[in-house]
């Protein structure tokens, strides 16, 4: 027996990771603030927070319609743990739904006005569940190149074809659809706001071209619910297109200030998805308190006509403020809830983030792959509970930091 | 239309994004030799799809990395 030496190659898994190590490692090295490892180490509203023992004005938060200190919202999360316990340990389909699950269900179903709502444990997971289990091997997916990694990522876990176009162009949307094979199941999926620059689709147009292909229509409703349209139900009920929409996705860690993901349908067969969707199978079901607190806030967003009035006049605020000031934006008009300031660069817009975090500011750093075009984004999100006295402090903040940081 | 037919129509639509000159033959990759990025990838992609009137779906893609495999997978979805 010959014993032969065989050098064995070790490759380390991590070495993908290599080129972002090494990026992060020259940021940091700068002296700058981590902006991915910030600690709230108190919240003190909706709106405001302490960071590094500063108050801070929160701009950088989903928190929309500001009702994570709603007190019936409050209220109704600490009796439901009186009530039902801290967690539900188990599956929707087995030990995991209890009543706050149906009632959260029901308030889903009268938010929207429609005949079925399924809830997720979270928005990523309604996306990767509802889009990976209804299209399968010889469907067709058409899509927006600027979608949610969630549902890109329900993509990949299907077996359909996935056909992308360019952004909001219904044009290139057309023609792909026209495309398909003849026969073959097809899905389009929109989303009511992109989340990245703050911009709206054109629903009504887009729908109408969908449904001219004999296409099902899912949209993605997560960062207009509760703000956007007469009842907040989203872009699609703004543009009065809601009754064509099949799947509006959304999600309760936005307006309705928790944690959790939902799908709301009029399919008479949509029921069934309860028994065959992986992601709201294999998971645990979300906490009673979660429940409670989401259908609360449901219910009370129903009837949130002035805040979403007082939203929409932040947005006009600021968008009009950062404009005169100099800033470059993702949009042209206020659109959504999300003003995006587009940066020169990651340096830069990492420096101009850090010297807003000293003047007590909080907004989200976005960086590619989540941006479009490799764009480096301060986005900054209003919240209802913002006054107009903190929308102004925060363009003098805007202000001061672009100056010292030579973007304005 | 054969398999050169669809080459040299297929170069032609490269022309225009292949920014450093890089001459096509059907072992060059588009990640690599060309170093084209997920925005050009997709805007080729188009090019191509509206000039054939086909679709190269996204699990289709993935399969293509080079240019000889690019021109094998249009002229069989042109059938």
């Amino acid at each position: 027996m010959t014993h032969t030496d065989t050098a064995t190659v070790t490759t380390d898994l991590f070495s993908k990771f290599d080129p972002l190590i090494e990026q992060r490692r020259a940021l940091l090295s700068t002296g700058l603030t981590d902006p991915f490892n910030l600690v709230m180490e108190k919240v003190l509203s909706p709106t405001r927070a302490i960071c590094n023992g500063r108050e801070t004005i929160l701009l950088g938060t989903y928190n929309y319609m500001g009702m994570t200190f709603d007190p019936d919202v409050v209220a109704a999360g600490k009796q439901a743990l009186d009530d039902f316990g801290s967690g539900t340990t188990g599956s929707r389909v087995l030990n995991g739904t209890y009543a706050g699950h149906r009632a959260v269900e029901d308030a889903l179903r009268e938010f929207y006005g429609m005949d079925h709502a399924m809830v997720f444990s979270t928005g990523y997971q309604a996306n990767l569940g509802i889009i990976s289990t209804m299209a399968g091997k010889g469907d067709y997916i058409v899509l927006d190149i600027d979608s949610h990694a969630s549902i890109w990522d329900g993509c990949k876990m299907g077996d359909a074809e996935v056909v992308p176009f360019k952004h909001n162009d219904i044009d290139a949307m057309e023609k792909r659809l026209r495309r398909i094979p003849e026969g073959a199941g097809k899905l389009v999926i929109l989303e009511g706001v992109y989340s990245m620059l703050g911009d709206i689709a054109p629903l009504k147009e887009m729908i109408a071209v969908a449904k001219a292909h004999g296409a099902m229509v899912l949209v993605d409703e997560a960062h207009s619910m509760g703000f956007i349209g007469p009842n907040g139900r989203g872009v699609a009920e703004d543009l009065g297109v809601l009754d064509d929409v099949d799947f509006v996705i959304g999600t309760f860690s936005k307006s309705v200030g928790t944690v959790g993901g939902f799908c709301v349908s009029n399919h008479p067969k949509f029921e069934i998805l309860r028994l065959v969707c992986r992601p709201y199978v294999f998971t645990a079901s979300l906490p009673p308190s979660v429940v409670h607190t989401a259908a609360t806030s449901i219910r009370k967003l129903m009837h949130a006509g002035d805040k979403r009035a007082h939203l929409w006049e932040n947005s006009r605020t600021l968008h009009a403020g950062m404009r005169a000031r100099g800033f470059k934006l993702g949009t042209e008009t206020p659109q959504s809830a999300i003003i995006a300031v587009i940066m020169p660069d990651l340096e830069r817009g990492a420096a101009m983030w850090e010297a807003l975090l000293h003047e007590g500011l909080y907004v989200n750093l976005a960086r590619p792959p989540a941006t479009p075009a490799g764009m480096t984004l301060l986005r900054c999100s209003l919240c209802a509970e913002h006054s107009a006295e903190q929308v102004q402090t925060i363009l003098g903040m805007f202000e001061r930091a672009g100056k010292a940081v030579g973007i304005i | 239309m054969d398999r050169a037919e669809t080459s040299a129509r297929i170069a032609d639509l490269i022309a225009p994004f292949n920014k450093k000159g890089i001459a096509i033959t059907d072992t060059i990759t588009f990640a690599g030799d060309l170093e084209w990025d997920s925005l050009t990838v997709m805007d080729f992609v188009a090019a191509i799809e509206d000039d054939f009137d086909i679709i190269i779906s996204m699990n289709q893609q993935a399969e293509i990395e080079t240019y000889g495999q690019l021109v094998d997978a249009v002229t069989k979805l042109r059938g």
